[in-house]
């Protein structure tokens, strides 16, 4: 670690850094609206992947409410449980996780942290929010077609998406193919601009390895999403033209009561491959931004630098591009060739260890820091045992001879929420509760904060442990209803209801989240600037919030990387990055 | 300096007092929209790349029936490459100051590019008319998914061409100077060519089905 207390040292003015030329709006439309300041875009994305995010809640609870107590709802019948499996996922996965890691947080992080005053294109950033909340609309709109929304699960699988029998195929399944579409047009727009922000705005000195870990991974992320969203837009145009045009891309030959149907020798298996290859980088769009959301607040809450922090960027980069070559342990029982299996058994097995070492080197950051259990850092902790655990049965599923017996049963749906449900989401609390103060220039409630702590962290465990045993005696996940068995005992049923209760407690804790949120915005303990004493430039600026342009007349000038906690010889544990070494005591 | 090199650095034992980053050596960046432009590209090239992986998937299947070779998708060619060649120019005439050699160069690859998608929606209906509809055959449905791909992203890049035409009248009506107009036409012109070298795999392709 660098010594703070440099003598004699020459600081090059920030006055030779050049400016560029801000946008600046000029009525309420065009700053509150159609803003192009990437902190109100961010606050629109957020806004929009949170609601979106409840509709995905609610139809949880509903899920649950038919397989904790079966014959029980008349409105739930087995069309309607489909399609709420189906826009649950869809909707969690895409249009909340994505959109708020990436079209959040990345929009509202990224320039401050780097020390620019906006995104590089803020009028194709403006564009790409409005894309989003159209392809969010036209989704929301399939509920309420003829037929509904689509109930194919949420991975869409061709013949069974766009064939008789399965809800939704007359608009529904048109409307979620139109609407990802949409979203891949917005994300693109959004994706350049992060990507061009960072290598080309970062103010002097932000070297790429002095950037904080959060950007490294949003960045990467957004590389990732730029790349494997393709394979999603490629399929979607080809779904939609075999339903609308009746071409044969994904549908095969088929007899439909006892006739020949119109399609001829289409692959359904294409359809798979070009999916999981959008579909296992998704997991990654997702944990990326969270790894370097971790290891930020970690960092700051423990007073203590990040352990590792060049395996951790090599770390993310790695996975990154190992990501790219696991897909195919989606499909160990699509009937693709043995030896593929084989290959990607091995792949899936490597892309543990870099995640591995972030999970070393987050607990080593931990061991001796001076931790202060603050809200962010409880989540944080929480999600390290998370994902643990979620990566654990990972490793179990990406080896083929577990992974065929196991294959689509709750243990599946067990191991990819822990992984990429409760996981990321735990790390959303953390950043919502560490960066609020910045955002609002308010606390969140303590007090309530930790109530949603400890019923969001315990309640999920005792949502998915159980759903792992599940998973064991053979409980299939889809199923409406489970009925009579000869292997599922009957204890099942009841730790089902257990599980069902569970959630809709988990659930109540959200809606005091959501309470405290709307609160503290207009009563919360006033933060201050940077309350947390962090290092990041974020926590630097003139005023808290950060105004239009994020820094005052001049830009920062970055001196150190982003984790200068209780360096030895300085008087404070923390000394920011844009601190001249002449003025540290 | 490399990426590689970068991620080699030990940020903890850096000296702060140097001040290292983008800004202090501002001149190796290359502007925001040509960059912008990259990753486009590269956008660009996996959609494109996916389609053509699967285009080749669904050779091998036994009930492959080719379309048949139409002289206008040569004539189209043709005159993609004109316009590509017209849009160099005016690239050319940026650097040589030349206000009316950029604009006859953007007219006329604009022009040549409506005239090659005019062609390829005859192509279209040449091929319907041959009673080659999308849902008989899968290679009839590429045929009609990889060339609407392709003329979707001409459509885009008639906007950025539009813009920069608009650019041109503004600098001529003002007297103002043909640096503003130049990185634009520089990156109308990538794009161009681009696209130009994208449908020259596709139809190779095409082609050799």
């Amino acid at each position: 670690m660098s010594n703070g207390a440099i003598e004699d040292t020459q600081v090059i003015p920030a006055a030779e850094i050049e400016e560029v030329e801000l946008y600046h709006a000029h009525s309420f439309i065009t700053k509150w609206v159609f803003s192009q300041d990437a902190k109100i875009i961010a606050i629109q994305y957020s806004t929009t992947a949170i609601l979106i995010g409840l509709v995905g809640l609610v139809l949880s609870w509903l899920m649950r409410l038919q397989l904790g107590y079966p014959d029980t709802f008349s409105f739930i019948d087995p069309e309607s449980y489909l399609q709420y499996v189906t826009m649950h996922g869809m909707i969690m996965v895409v249009y909340l996780l994505t959109a708020l890691f990436l079209g959040g947080f990345g929009n509202y992080l990224i320039p401050l942290m780097v020390g620019a005053r906006d995104m590089v294109f803020p009028y194709l950033n403006m564009l790409s929010f409005w894309t989003y909340l159209l392809a969010t609309l036209i989704l929301t709109a399939s509920f309420f077609v003829p037929g509904g929304a689509t109930g194919a699960g949420w991975t869409l699988y061709p013949p069974q998406a766009i064939s008789e029998g399965t809800p939704g195929i007359n608009g529904g399944i048109i409307l979620m193919l139109v609407s990802l579409t949409f979203f891949i047009i917005g994300f693109t727009m959004g994706g350049l601009n992060y990507v061009v922000t960072v290598l080309q705005a970062r103010t002097r000195g932000m070297s790429l390895m002095r950037m904080p870990l959060t950007v490294w991974g949003i960045f990467v992320a957004t590389i990732l999403a730029l790349l494997a969203f393709p394979a999603l837009l490629v399929a979607s145009i080809m779904m939609t033209f075999d339903k609308l045009l009746g071409t044969s891309f994904f549908m095969p030959e088929m007899l439909i009561q006892g006739e020949i149907g119109p399609n001829e020798n289409g692959s359904p298996l294409l359809f798979q491959h070009l999916f999981w290859f959008f579909g296992h980088p998704e997991v990654y769009i997702v944990a990326l931004p969270a790894f370097g959301v971790v290891s930020d607040i970690i960092s700051t809450h423990a007073r203590k630098n990040i352990f590792g922090y060049r395996m951790m960027v090599w770390a993310i980069v790695g996975i990154g591009g190992l990501s790219f070559i696991v897909w195919a342990h989606h499909m160990y029982v699509s009937g693709m060739n043995p030896y593929f299996g084989f290959f990607f058994a091995t792949t899936t097995l490597i892309i543990a260890v870099p995640t591995a070492l972030k999970l070393y080197n987050w607990v080593f950051t931990l061991y001796k820091g001076n931790i202060h259990l603050t809200i962010p850092m409880l989540f944080c902790v929480a999600f390290i045992l998370t994902f643990l655990n979620g990566g654990i049965t990972g490793l179990f599923l990406g080896n083929v001879v577990v992974d065929i017996p196991l294959s689509d049963t709750m243990f599946v749906v067990a191991h990819f929420h822990m992984v990429m449900g409760i996981a990321p989401v735990l790390v959303i609390f953390a950043a919502i509760y560490h960066w609020f103060p910045l955002m609002s220039g308010r606390f969140l409630n303590e007090f309530w904060g930790q109530v949603h702590f400890w019923v969001t962290f315990l309640g999920s465990y005792l949502v998915y442990f159980p759903m792992h045993y599940l998973g064991f005696v053979g409980v299939p996940r889809r199923y409406y209803e489970i009925g009579e068995t000869s292997f599922v005992p009957e204890s099942a049923a009841t730790l089902n209801e257990f599980i069902t209760i569970m959630v809709l407690i988990v659930g109540v804790a959200q809606i005091i989240f959501i309470i405290n949120i709307i609160m503290s915005i207009f009563n919360g303990k006033l933060a201050g600037k940077n309350p947390w004493k962090a290092t990041t430039l974020e926590w630097q600026t003139e005023t808290t919030p950060p105004g239009h342009g994020n820094f005052g007349k001049e830009l920062p000038i970055c001196y150190r990387w982003a984790y200068e906690y209780s360096p030895p010889g300085v008087k404070t544990d923390f000394v920011p990055q844009n601190l001249a070494p002449d003025k540290i005591k | 300096m490399s990426i590689l090199n970068e991620l080699i650095k030990k940020p903890w034992l850096a000296d702060p007092s140097q001040i290292e980053g983008p800004q202090a050596s501002q001149s190796s960046f290359m502007p925001n929209r040509k960059l912008g432009l990259r990753v486009f590209l590269v956008v660009v090239t996996v959609i494109f790349s996916l389609s053509i992986i699967a285009y080749g998937d669904r050779m091998l299947f036994a009930n492959w029936k080719p379309m048949p070779e139409t002289w206008v998708l040569w004539l189209n060619t043709g005159i993609l490459i004109t316009s590509g060649i017209a849009m160099q120019w005016a690239k050319i005439n940026t650097i040589r100051d030349n206000i009316v050699g950029v604009r006859d160069g953007l007219v006329f690859g604009g022009v040549l590019t409506i005239a090659f998608l005019i062609g390829q929606l005859y192509a279209w209906e040449q091929m319907v008319g041959l009673g080659y509809y999308a849902n008989l055959n899968t290679a009839n449905a590429f045929f009609y998914m990889l060339t609407g791909l392709h003329g979707i992203h001409m459509l885009g890049g008639l906007v950025a061409w539009a813009r920069s035409m608009l650019k041109l009248r503004k600098i001529s009506q003002l007297d103002g100077s043909i640096a503003d107009v130049r990185l634009s036409v520089e990156l109308c012109t990538t794009y161009w060519h681009y696209l130009l070298l994208i449908w020259l795999v596709m139809f190779t392709l095409l082609l050799l089905s």
